[in-house]
């Protein structure tokens, strides 16, 4: 029987929901435990959320001001050692947390690692996107190893909360830490508006909107619709919005409930990071554009016509 | 000082990839191959850290087929000083990719390891940190800005809560985001001298790499896709169909 082992993932002292979308992904193995383990300097707020995470059945923690920030090099090695504790499977999101920490695990346990679940066939048997999605591969893992992996998040909804909260345990781990790699600090784009990677509804602008300051009117209609903000990587590249707000292969892989892309012309790789959206509306002056071939709802027309109209519309 | 840059040769991104109706993979016969467009960027990095006078030699590296050669001169147009070609008939997995590189830090001995922070075929995104692992050096991925001075190089990273910098002690790895910079195009004049540049030939086997090709792919398939969607012809009837969709 299947133990995993998964690492939560976390900011300013709260759980990042990729963690309850992991918890999704590790029940389709059919697992006869998950745990969580908490890496942070004061876990004791983030392991309380993790454990009322329905089918958690324990919260592992190490305290260590060393963890204040998710440093690879000094996150795998705990990660190894606790993963040794009688694991079979390894998880964390596949966000820029799980790929930066995970293959460093991998590497230090001698075993592969299967990035971007998707679908879970067995215990070992998992399909995962290649080409940028254009492929997907059935693959399958040793038995007799250690299995870590990173999680699609997009495939995966968030777990929701059980009837009671799984036990949260304080680990000891005997490992030397490197001083090699230190965090100076973290810019985060401020915004009161709803989270790109988890949000229900989702607006995003592309070259189509042509300027900066134009991009007004996407973050207004997206405060109308209560959406996230995102832009293509052409919208990034001009200029227009900060990096952060990209979707696509290179960006964030997202599925939300409504995704609308304005002035997007559908570039494979901004495609790649919505096909699992629920529906797909498309705006674009070219009728032609690639985007709409992937639309649940088209409408072709200039834009700066067309989001006034929209918003009066919306009432 | 000394910079080793990962250089893998990947399915031009231009390509539409199909999956052959078999399953058995996708078609590459008569596909175009280009340098992996992170790796590409790696190397320019690597370039203007030589011209800047932070490094003083380029090494470009790939793991690939004998053909891979004509790859590894392209990196040397673009302006790396030698080349080393790890010939293997098969494509490696990761760990065996991070294991044949740390031979060659091991045999270069180099400050700065740069490598695209994941190949656009497989889309692995892990050989650089396991090669940093492996190593047990610092890792510095998905880098958007590299600041080199004395033994360390503070790294600002593109990661989804933002831009994060990290300082790292050197010897260490940095893997490459969109960002970083511009790869520069090669020029004619500069295909004809890498000609007579120096390209090592190491056989894969004389390295003693153990396998680390753990993973069994079973079977490719066309991703599934979405059904052919509706058009509308104003934002009237847009709001429409979204209220008959349920979602507003």
């Amino acid at each position: 029987m299947s133990k995993v082992l998964i690492i939560a993932e976390h900011l300013n002292g709260r759980l990042n929901s990729s963690t309850a979308r992991c918890v999704t992904c590790a029940r389709e193995a059919k697992p006869e435990a998950i745990s969580v383990l908490v890496l942070a300097d004061a876990p004791a707020a983030i392991a309380a959320e993790a454990a009322r995470i329905d089918g958690v059945s324990k919260v592992l923690t190490v305290a260590n001001p060393a963890n204040a920030h998710a440093l690879a090099a000094v996150y795998a090695p705990q990660i190894a050692a606790a993963a040794q504790g009688g694991y079979t499977h390894v998880f964390a999101p596949s966000t820029t947390f799980g790929k930066d920490v995970m293959p460093r695990v991998a590497a230090l346990l001698g075993v592969a690692q299967v990035s971007d679940i998707m679908k879970v066939t067995d215990a070992h048997t998992f399909q995962r996107p290649i080409y940028a999605g254009n492929a997907i591969i059935t693959v399958q893992a040793p038995a007799d190893q250690l299995l870590v992996a990173t999680v699609r998040t997009a495939s995966y909804p968030a777990a929701g909360n059980g009837a009671s909260a799984a036990p949260v345990e304080a680990l000891n781990l005997a490992v030397d830490l490197p001083t090699h790699t230190r965090f100076v600090d973290l810019a985060q784009g401020k915004s009161d508006r709803p989270d790109l990677q988890s949000a229900g509804r989702v607006v995003s602008g592309g070259r189509g909107v042509g300027s900066a300051e134009n991009f007004a009117i996407i973050y207004k209609l997206a405060d109308k619709l209560g959406a996230a903000v995102g832009a293509s990587r052409a919208a990034v590249d001009a200029g227009y919005v900060p990096s952060d707000l990209q979707v696509g292969q290179t960006g964030k892989i997202i599925a939300p409930e409504l995704y609308v892309a304005i002035g997007i012309s559908g570039a494979i790789q901004h495609l790649t990071g919505i096909k699992d959206a629920g529906t797909i509306v498309a705006i674009n002056k070219d009728g032609e554009a690639p985007i709409f071939e992937i639309a649940d709802i088209g409408l072709v027309g200039d834009l700066f016509k067309i989001i006034p109209e929209l918003e009066q519309a919306l009432g | 000082m000394k910079i080793l840059v990962g250089y893998k040769r990947v399915v031009d991104y231009n390509v539409r990839i199909q999956v052959k109706p078999d399953g058995s993979g996708v078609v590459t016969e008569g596909v175009k191959l280009s340098a992996n467009p992170f790796d590409d960027i790696a190397l320019e990095e690597a370039l203007r850290l030589r011209e800047k006078g932070v490094a003083t030699e380029v090494i470009v590296a790939t793991i690939g087929p004998a053909d891979a050669q004509a790859h590894l001169r392209n990196g040397l147009a673009m302006g790396a000083n030698r080349a080393i070609h790890v010939v293997t008939p098969a494509a490696v997995q990761p760990l065996t990719a991070a294991r044949t590189l740390l031979k060659l830090v091991e045999k270069e001995q180099p400050q700065l390891v740069i490598l695209g922070k994941q190949a656009i075929d497989d889309d692995c995104n892990q050989t650089g940190q396991m090669l940093a692992a492996l190593w047990n050096r610092p890792q510095a991925t998905f880098a958007s800005k590299v600041e080199v001075s004395g033994g360390s190089a503070k790294v600002t990273r593109e990661v989804d809560a933002g831009l994060e910098t990290i300082e790292v002690d050197l010897p260490a790895v940095i893997t490459t985001d969109l960002r970083l910079n511009e790869p520069r195009f090669i020029k004619l004049p500069d295909i004809m001298k890498a000609k007579a540049k120096p390209l090592e030939t190491i056989d894969f086997a004389s390295l003693g790499v153990a396998s680390g090709d753990h993973l069994k792919t079973t079977t490719y398939a066309p991703p599934p896709k979405r059904s052919k969607g509706v058009m509308v012809k104003d934002a009237a009837e847009l709001v429409a169909a979204l209220k008959t969709k349920g979602l507003l």
